[in-house]
């Protein structure tokens, strides 16, 4: 079946200027979501293509109307969104099925709430179980089965009500690959041959190559706020093949479209050296990415068969990784000057050509320069050290300097990341017990 | 805290089995024996201290309460160190101390006092001392149970790897003991400790002043100054005691509670990290000052070596399960174990064919009927009121955070203080007891209510309800198939621990006075009550059997299987 688009199609969902920010005492909002606009017709599948952290289950939970957005105007079949839309269903990556109900009360839930007599209700239920392939498991509980099967429990409960918009929030994270796929496959064939009772879909997927297999219409986000940062057409007919040569090269142009540099960043920190006095500076989130992965990574691009540059799709499937668990680690490098990303590829620089090749003191050293030359807030945490008389500091003070630039929970992963790659280069310890950063003690070299 | 672990008696799925029918015959035998023993003492004796009601003893006595806890606290843990690896280790032993630690917690406490003091009495020629040990053993026993459970649990669920792992490197068994085991049960075991505390200071103030007969032994403490206020109709220093209880309270929770519970998550088993609360003030003014912390790490130092000693006992190479038990020696324990229960049911049958006929004991198993009306009656008015308010609360993350310390304040503040206010109540409008004393047992066990829905709806998983808002669940159904079963397990241990709670503060709780006036409410309480007032032995037995009984079955035929159920098909 053919999903092209004719614009005469109604719209579902219209999204203009919509911003989410979180509310911060102080002057300045931490904002997930920033000037994001979206139509959605009937008959499409669209994807929200991102990181995490960019804002994409966000902006799906203010379309299913469980969150108001801070501004902005979001409209469903051209009225506002107030609450709760009545004809849009929501599939949650961790299924929330309620564990006390069976398969079949679960599915028939949204009915109850609707009202619908039980016989009718037990009908309709029994139709949606069965389109799903779950027949014969309706009085089974959620913890009996397994991810894959619960996953279709999740999406029965949400077809059952006739849905106009069906909402998956990244559905198949959860899932081994295996049956991720099955559940993919099974799906786009429903859609294909017109069986769901569905209008349109729009999903939340950090998976380039599902949102190629799966969409018509993909909108890539950047981080940090959320941002639309380029809207694509998938024109392939269902069902599409992985390996087919433009199925590939689009997954590749995705690639380098999520690695391409942001150009007003950046340009700050490429000046380093002690001479410039430095601006105050602004902190920057940091991902969770521990100094294994970086090294490992790095390993791998300088040996065979990359020598120096690879593919970061060819990366991605040799390291069996999806881009949202790649892109972090090539990102921390390109931040510290190891790497760099270049048209879907990822290349080592010389500080990481000579991080590969020196032994583990010296890696530390290399690692150590660059952390103080590329991280505004370890080279901070490092030089109150050193004045300090006692080279002791809370880490609180840090803490709250970072919730100035972002949400606590980012400014929590970033002091965890940089308390693991300031142990790792020695540049100070960290007592967790008591929150302080200090200096090694028996330290030789000088601040 | 948002998690919510359990007490310990509860968390434990146990079958009754025969061995519990032996362990009922074996403690009342044992209770049947101290009665014997100290109703031959039931002579008067003159009262050891005058209690002064001057604003300016309060302090001193608050000191004396709060002292008479904390030795009563380190004798449950020396208890716990001791009983809990015995049963853990040894089955021989493990198979007759675990029942008897399940029946020992369903004994009501307070009936015992008078029992325990003529004891004591006995036992120290001092009459203070006597007293004293007394009120210590009172409280003992409403915390050592719960403890010693809670850390025989955790030393049945070692960890397989660790357990491996300490005995690969050739630890002594002493090592493994301080290195492996206590830590691993700490979280646990300070959880349960706390609880037990909280519920210490209702049995601190009750001990205080015990009546035997005609003479009343008053030890220095805010219990017996309460005593002694109402029975000069004092309201002002009735208030005054509540005010000096709320302070030590506050004090014990703000110095020792929260701290204590903060330092246990390091124990914790799980390698996640985050998510947690800010450390407790007093916890990080311990860890960032230098002259404590150089204090800390000294007793520290000190532990770690006693821990480090070897001990001269190297682990067994092999695993116990793969030797096969002796039987010769599993016989010659069995034999003596039938001896003693044996010598326990022939003790118990000669009682119950002395003092008891078969028209006491229908007496007060209805009189029991009625205290179980009561109880159960409180328990719908707690649960019609707590839950609705406790999911309100526990939804709202803000709010959540700043009841729950008060609710955990709440519970441990001992509810028998607040009695006289109630009574004063009841005598100037003329309520009738029988109705209106009801709410006393469980005014200050409602809080364990409170608490655990506050915390099962603060737990409620956020794709729940995510989910349920998309689909448009309300109201009715809402509560039926949404949060009612979310908070489910977290209700019943509350609920479980309010009613058991209930039963024991029945004692108090069905018989209170004011000046010369004394509301009665006809009951199995009250009847244990007068019992000990009149000082009849072989009726506050019987009245203390019946109880036991009811509480055990309750809890065997309502709590468990609800707790098992919940466990069961309502976990997340």
């Amino acid at each position: 079946m053919d999903h092209t688009l004719p614009t005469a199609t109604p719209m579902l969902v219209s999204i203009a200027n919509c911003r989410q920010s979180y509310p911060k005492e102080a002057a300045s909002d931490v904002i997930i979501l920033d000037d994001v606009n979206l139509e959605l017709r009937e008959g499409e599948i669209v994807g929200l293509l991102g990181r995490s952290g960019s804002g994409k289950s966000t902006l799906l939970r203010i379309v299913a109307g469980l969150l108001k957005p801070t501004a902005g105007d979001v409209r469903w079949r051209d009225k506002p969104i107030t609450g709760p839309v009545r004809g849009v269903s929501m599939v949650f990556q961790s299924f929330a099925l309620f564990p006390w109900l069976t398969v079949e009360e679960n599915v028939a839930l949204g009915l109850e709430a609707q009202g619908v007599a039980k016989t009718e209700r037990e009908a309709r239920a029994e139709d949606a179980i069965d389109l799903i392939g779950l027949g014969g498991y309706e009085n089974a509980y959620p913890k009996e089965m397994s991810g894959g099967m619960r996953q279709r429990v999740g999406l029965a409960r949400a077809l059952v009500v006739h849905p106009d918009l069906l909402l998956m929030d990244e559905p198949f994270s959860a899932l081994d690959v295996l049956t991720a796929e099955t559940l993919r496959t099974d799906l786009i064939d429903l859609w294909s041959e017109g069986k769901l009772p569905v209008k349109s879909i729009l999903m939340v997927t950090h998976n380039i190559e599902e949102a190629v297999l799966m969409c018509d219409r993909i909108l890539v986000f950047s981080s940090n706020p959320g941002r639309v940062a380029s809207e694509l057409k998938v024109p392939f007919p269902h069902p599409r093949e992985r390996l087919d040569p433009e199925f590939r090269q689009l997954v590749d142009d995705i690639y380098a479209l999520m690695t391409r540099r942001p150009v007003e960043h950046r340009t700050p920190q490429q000046v380093t050296g002690p001479a410039a006095p430095p601006p105050p500076p602004t902190f920057q989130a940091l991902p969770v990415v521990s100094t294994n992965l970086m090294a490992g990574l790095m390993e791998t691009i300088e040996g065979e068969p990359y020598n120096g540059r690879a593919d970061l799709p060819a990366l991605a499937s040799a390291f069996q990784m999806e881009a949202d668990e790649l892109l972090p680690i090539g990102e921390a490098l390109q931040m510290l000057g190891f790497a760099e990303f270049e048209e879907g590829d990822i290349k080592l620089t010389d500080a990481g050509r000579r991080f590969v090749e020196a032994d583990t003191d010296d890696r530390k050293a290399e690692f150590g320069a660059a952390l103080r030359a590329h991280v505004p807030m370890i080279s901070q945490i490092r030089q109150v050290l050193d004045e300090r008389w006692n080279h002791r500091a809370p880490a609180l003070r840090f803490r709250d300097e970072l919730e100035d630039y972002m949400s606590p929970d980012y400014a929590d992963d970033t002091m965890r990341t940089i308390v693991a790659w300031g142990r790792y280069a020695e540049l100070f310890s960290y007592d967790r017990e008591a929150d302080q950063f200090a200096l090694e003690e028996d330290e030789d070299e000088d601040g | 805290m948002t998690t919510s672990a359990l007490p310990a008696f509860v968390s434990g799925r146990r079958v009754p089995n025969l061995w519990d029918a032996a362990a009922i015959l074996c403690v009342l035998a044992g209770l049947v024996l101290v009665a014997h023993a100290a109703s031959g003492t039931l002579a008067p004796l003159p009262a050891a201290n005058t209690i002064h009601l001057g604003l300016s003893y309060l302090p001193y006595y608050a000191l004396r309460t709060t002292l008479r806890m904390f030795v009563a606290l380190i004798f449950s843990i020396i208890f716990t160190l001791i009983v809990a690896p015995l049963a853990a280790k040894s089955r021989r032993l493990g198979v007759i101390l675990i029942p008897a630690l399940d029946i020992l917690q369903s004994v009501p406490i307070l009936g015992f006092l008078s029992f325990t003091v003529l004891f004591f009495l006995n036992l120290f020629p001092g009459r203070v001392l006597g007293a004293e040990l007394a009120a210590v053993f009172a409280i003992f026993t409403s915390q050592a149970w719960n403890m010693t459970f809670s850390f025989y649990q955790s030393l049945t669920t070692v960890p397989r790897d660790l357990d491996e792992a300490s005995r690969s490197f050739g630890l002594s068994i002493w090592q493994r003991f301080w290195r492996l085991e206590v830590p691993f049960a700490m979280p646990g075991l300070v959880f349960n400790t706390m609880l037990s505390m909280s519920g210490g200071w209702f049995f601190v103030v009750a001990s205080e002043a015990v009546t035997v007969g005609n003479t009343t032994f008053l030890l220095p403490g805010i219990g017996s100054y309460v005593s002694v206020a109402l029975s000069h109709s004092d309201l002002p220093a009735v208030l005054y005691a509540i005010i000096a209880m709320l302070v030590v309270i506050l004090i014990y929770d703000q110095l020792l509670f929260r701290p204590l519970v903060a330092w246990s998550a390091k124990f914790r088993f799980e390698m996640t990290s985050g998510g947690e609360a800010p450390d407790p003030w007093v916890l990080s003014v311990l860890r960032r000052t230098r002259l404590l912390q150089l204090l800390g790490e000294l007793i520290g130092d000190i532990a770690n070596r006693i821990g480090g000693l070897r001990m001269k006992l190297p682990m067994p190479v092999v695993t116990a399960k793969s030797q096969k038990p002796s039987r010769v020696v599993d016989g010659v324990w069995f034999t003596l174990v039938g001896i003693v229960v044996a010598f326990a049911f022939w003790h118990v049958a000669e009682f119950v064919a002395e003092s008891v006929t078969l028209g006491s004991l229908a007496h007060v198993v209805l009189l029991g009927f009625y205290t179980l009306l009561r109880v159960a009656a409180a328990m719908i008015i707690v649960t019609a009121v707590w839950v609705p308010i406790g999911v309100w609360i526990g939804l709202r993350p803000r709010w959540a955070r700043l009841i729950q310390p008060v609710t955990q304040f709440l519970a441990a503040f001992p509810a028998n203080l607040l009695f006289p206010i109630v009574v004063i109540v009841l005598v100037r409008f003329a309520l009738n007891p029988n109705i209106w004393l009801m709410p006393l047992m469980i005014v200050g066990t409602q809080w364990y209510v409170l608490f655990n829905v506050v915390a099962g709806a603060s737990a409620f998983p956020g794709d729940l309800k995510e989910a349920s808002a998309n689909l448009g669940i309300k109201g009715l159904l809402w509560w039926r198939r949404v949060i009612i079963p979310g908070i489910f397990p977290y209700y019943v241990t509350g609920a479980l621990t309010a009613s058991g709670a209930a039963w024991n503060s029945s004692i108090v709780a069905e018989v209170a006075s004011w000046g010369h006036t004394t509301l009665t409410a006809s009951g199995l309480g009250s009847y244990i009550a007068q019992a000990t007032n009149e000082g009849n032995s072989a009726h506050i037995v019987l009245g203390v059997f019946v109880m036991t009984a009811f509480v055990l079955t309750i809890n065997r035929i309502l709590w468990r299987p609800l707790h098992a159920f919940a466990v069961r098909r309502l976990t997340f």
